[in-house]
């Protein structure tokens, strides 16, 4: 379950960054951080477990920042948030890594680590999680080979096509099969093939109980998988359901 | 929905998430270390150099006396032992009988002779001037009192000098002990630079490492974790460093303990040859080296290696607690 109640955001900056929604570009990075102008304004709403919900809304609209929160990049700067049944913005700051392994998401960016081959990148989340790397192996193996990288496991992200990289982060996304399931612009570098096997991945993934929320501009894709939406314009919402 | 384990970690050995081979290169930072370790080598023998030497002077020198006997031959005077004995005999015996002297040594006239025969030449056998007797007296301890068999050999015969090497002994104890403590200082500055370069290096990792760090946080790592990583990338190379350091100071170390050796009463032949001549066997080498060198050695990459995840470690963590 997921509540939003009367939730604002402000980004905190260090001193002289400049604040984005993906994070600070700070300078330094090891001074104190004071804070920015409220980018998201009074949001309420509830989401019970295992819901489909569109994010809509206008580039600068806040989806990425209602995102963030919901991925715990970010904290509350004020309201009360509830994240898979805790509240997360009285929780101790050491209770959040273990809601964040329950939670995927795949970014417009893909966030995919450079250094590492794409195995690795889809693998962290288990490692992560303590799992045996015996299942580690077969269950990489068995989801590279579902978005169709069986071939290319030993690839750094920067050989692969942007489409490619793209299903690389879906894959490490719902490789540890999160309770919620979060994603920004997922088809933004997809085909259409590939776009509509990933609706199915999610529709899959959400009739098995995981909570699902896209954010996209994709008009023709929300209107072939039609369903509830939370709708945002600057930085409040304006719309659910 | 299977169950995630509330503490995670990396299992494959070697896995390098973090991609720190990048983020803390092998380049600088072993070398750094190295040269501290090199340095923190040379302090911490300083100081066994002046532990040694100061505990050789006070069991030695420390613990003797030197007494002249002018007029030996005179009979005593206030002798309270048998009448007619002479100066010195009386003054043995007195020395005999006082609290604290190990032991008490006439020196025979040709020893006498042969320690004047530098200056004296072959005079030395016969000088014109009167000679007094010299006695060699061993104290049970640096410590003992002196004073009492000073002012007894007084009374029995007046004139008699008593030279406490105890003082000079004293004197450089002290400047021993300062030695030491110089050397302490220094050894405990070297770690603290060590830690800062550490530090420093740590805090580029991550200003390197910055998004690879976010990535693996947003996905669930610990803080533990990621300091963790850090700490052992930093243990390993500054553990490198100490091993490079401890073993580029071993032969210096050495060079310096053989020439050591004869103050400290080591291999006394040893030091006294040119440094070319010398053949050192194994058992040579662990004679004139201080024993606590041999476990300081081995023991200052381990050491390196601990403030290297300590430093680290609580680096990292502190950077953490900036992300939510």
């Amino acid at each position: 379950m997921i509540r939003f109640e009367s939730v604002g955001l402000s980004y905190q900056a260090a001193g002289g960054a400049r604040v984005t929604p993906h994070g600070t570009s700070s300078r330094g990075g090891w001074s104190e951080p004071r804070a920015g102008p409220e980018v998201l304004h009074d949001i309420d709403f509830t989401l019970p477990a295992g819901v489909f919900r569109w994010l809509l809304g206008p580039s600068g609209a806040g989806k990425t920042s209602l995102l963030r929160l919901m991925y715990l990049a970010e904290r509350p700067s004020r309201g009360r948030l509830t994240l898979l049944g805790i509240r997360v913005d009285t929780a101790p700051r050491k209770a959040l890594p273990a809601i964040r392994r329950r939670i995927g998401f795949v970014f417009q960016d893909f966030r995919l680590l450079p250094h590492l081959p794409i195995f690795d990148n889809v693998a962290l989340p288990l490692r992560l999680a303590g799992r045996p790397e015996d299942q580690i192996r077969a269950d990489v193996t068995e989801l590279l080979g579902w978005v169709g990288l069986a071939r290319r496991t030993g690839a750094r992200p920067a050989e692969l096509s942007g489409g490619e990289q793209q299903r690389v982060a879906i894959a490490r996304a719902v490789i540890a099969r999160p309770n919620l399931l979060l994603a920004d612009e997922p088809t933004g570098n997809l085909d259409d093939t590939q776009a509509e096997r990933l609706m199915r991945l999610f529709q899959e993934l959400n009739r098995l109980g995981t909570t699902v929320v896209v954010a996209t501009h994709n008009e023709a894709l929300v209107a072939r998988h039609p369903g509830a939406a939370l709708r945002l314009d600057h930085g409040r919402l304006t719309g659910h359901g | 929905m299977r169950t995630v384990s509330p503490r995670p970690r990396g299992r494959r050995a070697g896995f390098d998430g973090l991609g720190l081979r990048r983020g803390l290169p092998d380049r600088m930072l072993p070398f750094l270390v190295a040269a501290m370790a090199f340095l923190a080598a040379l302090a911490i023998a300083g100081w066994f150099g002046a532990a040694s030497l100061s505990r050789h002077w006070r069991d030695g020198a420390g613990s003797a006396l030197t007494v002249q006997v002018p007029d030996p031959d005179l009979p005593a005077v206030n002798d309270a032992g048998a009448a007619g004995r002479t100066r010195l005999a009386a003054v043995l015996a007195e020395l005999a009988r006082t609290p604290g002297v190990a032991s008490a040594r006439a020196l025979p006239r040709d020893e006498l002779a042969n320690l004047l025969r530098p200056w004296l030449g072959e005079a030395a056998e016969q000088p014109a001037l009167p000679l007094p007797a010299v006695v060699a007296v061993r104290m049970a301890g640096a410590d003992a009192d002196t004073a009492r068999a000073r002012t007894a050999l007084s009374s029995v015969a007046p004139g008699t000098l008593v030279e406490d090497h105890g003082v000079w002994v004293g004197r450089l104890s002290v400047l021993a002990a300062s030695l030491r403590a110089c050397a302490a200082i220094a050894a405990v500055m070297v770690a603290a630079v060590a830690a800062a370069v550490i530090a420093v290096a740590a805090r580029a990792g991550v200003a390197a490492r910055r998004e690879a760090i976010e990535i693996v946080h947003g996905l669930g790592a610990t803080d533990a974790y990621i300091a963790g990583r850090f700490a052992r990338r930093a243990s390993w190379l500054a553990g490198l460093g100490g091993l490079l350091g401890a073993t580029a100071a071993l032969p210096m170390l050495l060079t310096l303990a053989v020439l050591a050796a004869p103050f400290a009463g080591g291999q006394g032949q040893a030091g006294q040859q040119p440094m070319a001549e010398l053949a050192l066997s194994a058992g040579d080498i662990a004679r004139v080296m201080p024993g606590g060198l041999w476990v300081m050695l081995p023991a200052l990459p381990l050491c390196a290696a601990a403030i290297g995840y300590i430093t680290a470690y609580t680096t990292v963590r502190r950077w953490l607690r900036r992300l939510p």
